[in-house]
């Protein structure tokens, strides 16, 4: 039989899952173990034991000055920038993507001003978003509006061009205005478009957003592992980074089951 | 005065010439095959008539009314496919066949009552009520075709215009959806353009067939001239000619005398 045609059961798909996980885990536990067998003090590899301790006590114990738990309040903020940065760019490109694939007009007029500005390194916009805005909230919330706004808008004009001219032909004979066309035929569909696009950005959000707070902050996620950096806790460091995955998971899956239960019809073919 | 009236119309992508000089004169209810070789212009008149395409030359009348600019509610369409919208259900299709011409294209009160009862009592004509609640992509190609036709009718249009409306069913079905679109012919008197590859089908359907050919070609430049209509042939009672004799009334000797 060709390999091509092989399909693993359903618990060899479980195990074969979870393998690189295990391999991972059991790879850094002999190396911890390799190093601090060599050197009880070594900071670089802590022991899985520690790091869990670690993690216990960054959840659960406030800070002794300000008698904040600080995880659960870089946690809050950085959510915060995230979701409010992600909200503003799904307005703005859903909006633009509209406006963009249904008239013509303004895609003679913005779609190539668009396709230059996705190629704008965001990051190197950074200093200047720091000096125009200041290093509060708003420079870091711009700057994830920056980074993913201008693709979100490309791929979703491009995918109302995609909806079949038929539909668009089809609705005019029904009698629909240009505002119908765009609230009843393209918005409904482009909505599903606009969630996975979410989906995908989110990896670059999180991005820009560690990269704004290392910068200059004072609370949140990218902030903190920054900071600790200099006493080179690892343990932290691990910890947070753990955690940043969980909730992008966490996010992720949400959007994915928001999608299945809001769209229905985009199953009904299968 | 014929209802659909179409004078010198010529249509050209650049250099290259798609029709020319065609015209016809559609009287009201009558149904109309279009059939052709591949790339003969059928499908670009059919875009034409539907004023999703205007003429380099020429009009299209509609009742003697001016030329449309884009396509209207006189005109209801049914392609191949992607004629339904997938994010309504098969009902909601129904309602959306009266409620798009209205501003904000939803009805609200009374008048989404009296849509939904009517979109109820097309669903049973057409026999979908069983999947009034269900999406168009779980619907098979024949259903998803009736729906169509059903949808382009409940905005009542005044022709409607088939694009190849059978070309992705299997023969069975085929032939079903003949028996359907009679069936709905005969109840509504409708103005029917439809374009196909089947001859057997345009005859079968059609009281007029309308064949568009090249009647001059030049090899050196095969895009230098345009298809028109060739044939205008006469499909009722099978094709056979002069089974409608019409004897004089009393009147019309009386009008003589």
């Amino acid at each position: 039989m060709r390999l091509i045609n092989k399909t693993p059961a359903r618990a060899g798909a479980v195990f074969l899952a979870a393998l690189p996980f295990i391999v991972i885990a059991i790879a850094y536990a002999i190396g911890s173990d390799i190093r601090l067998s060599a050197n009880p003090q070594d900071k670089l590899l802590p022991a899985p034991s520690t790091i869990w301790d670690t993690a216990v006590r960054l959840f659960t114990e406030p800070d002794k000055r300000t008698r904040d738990i600080l995880l659960w309040k870089d946690t809050w903020a950085s959510l915060i920038r995230l979701g409010v940065g992600v909200a503003v760019s799904a307005v703005i490109s859903l909006t633009l993507g509209m406006v963009i694939g249904l008239l013509p007009y303004a895609r003679a007029g913005l779609s190539g001003f668009v396709a230059v500005l996705s190629m704008v390194p965001p990051l190197a916009l950074l200093p200047i978003l720091f000096i125009v805005f200041g290093l509060g909230e708003l420079s870091k919330i711009v700057l994830i509006v920056i980074g993913i706004t201008p693709f979100m808008t490309r791929d979703l004009a491009q995918r109302v061009l995609d909806i079949p001219r038929e539909q668009i032909v089809k609705a005019q004979t029904l009698g629909a205005s240009s505002g119908v066309i765009a609230l009843r035929v393209a918005l409904p569909q482009i909505l599903p478009r606009l969630i996975s696009n979410i989906r995908l950005s989110l990896g670059s959000a999180w991005l820009f957003l560690i990269a704004a707070e290392a910068v200059a902050s004072n609370v949140g996620l990218g902030y903190r592992i920054f900071l600790v950096r200099r006493y080179l806790a690892m343990d932290v460091i691990l910890t947070y980074v753990m955690w940043i995955t969980l909730l992008a998971f966490v996010i992720d899956w949400a959007l994915r089951r928001l999608s299945r239960r809001a769209f229905p019809w985009m199953e009904a073919g299968l | 005065m014929s209802f659909v009236q179409v004078r010198d119309l010529w249509q050209a992508y650049g250099d290259r010439s798609i029709l020319e000089r065609v015209n016809v004169d559609v009287a009201e209810g009558e149904f109309i095959s279009i059939v052709g070789a591949s790339g003969c212009g059928k499908s670009t008149f059919l875009r034409m008539l539907l004023a999703e395409e205007r003429p380099t030359r020429g009009s299209i009348r509609i009742d003697g009314g001016e030329p449309a600019l884009e396509p209207n509610r006189e005109r209801g369409v049914v392609f191949q496919k992607y004629s339904v919208f997938p994010h309504l259900t098969v009902r909601d299709n129904l309602i959306a066949g009266q409620s798009f011409g209205t501003r904000w294209g939803a009805l609200f009160g009374g008048a989404k009552a009296a849509a939904r009862a009517n979109a109820d009592d097309m669903l049973a004509k057409i026999g979908l009520n069983h999947v009034a609640d269900q999406y168009p992509a779980s619907l098979s190609g024949g259903m998803q075709q009736r729906l169509a036709i059903a949808q382009a009718l409940i905005a009542k249009p005044r022709v409607l215009l088939l694009d190849e409306p059978f070309g992705a069913l299997d023969p069975g079905t085929r032939v079903q959806m003949h028996e359907f679109l009679q069936a709905l012919r005969d109840e509504t008197g409708m103005t029917v353009f439809m374009v196909t590859h089947d001859l057997e089908e345009g005859f079968k359907l059609g009281d007029r067939v309308l064949v568009f050919d090249k009647p001059r070609w030049d090899p050196h430049d095969p895009g230098a001239y345009g298809a028109t209509i060739t044939y205008d042939f006469d499909a009722r009672d099978g094709g056979i000619p002069f089974q409608h004799l019409n004897p004089p009334t009393t009147k019309d000797i009386t009008d003589a005398l």
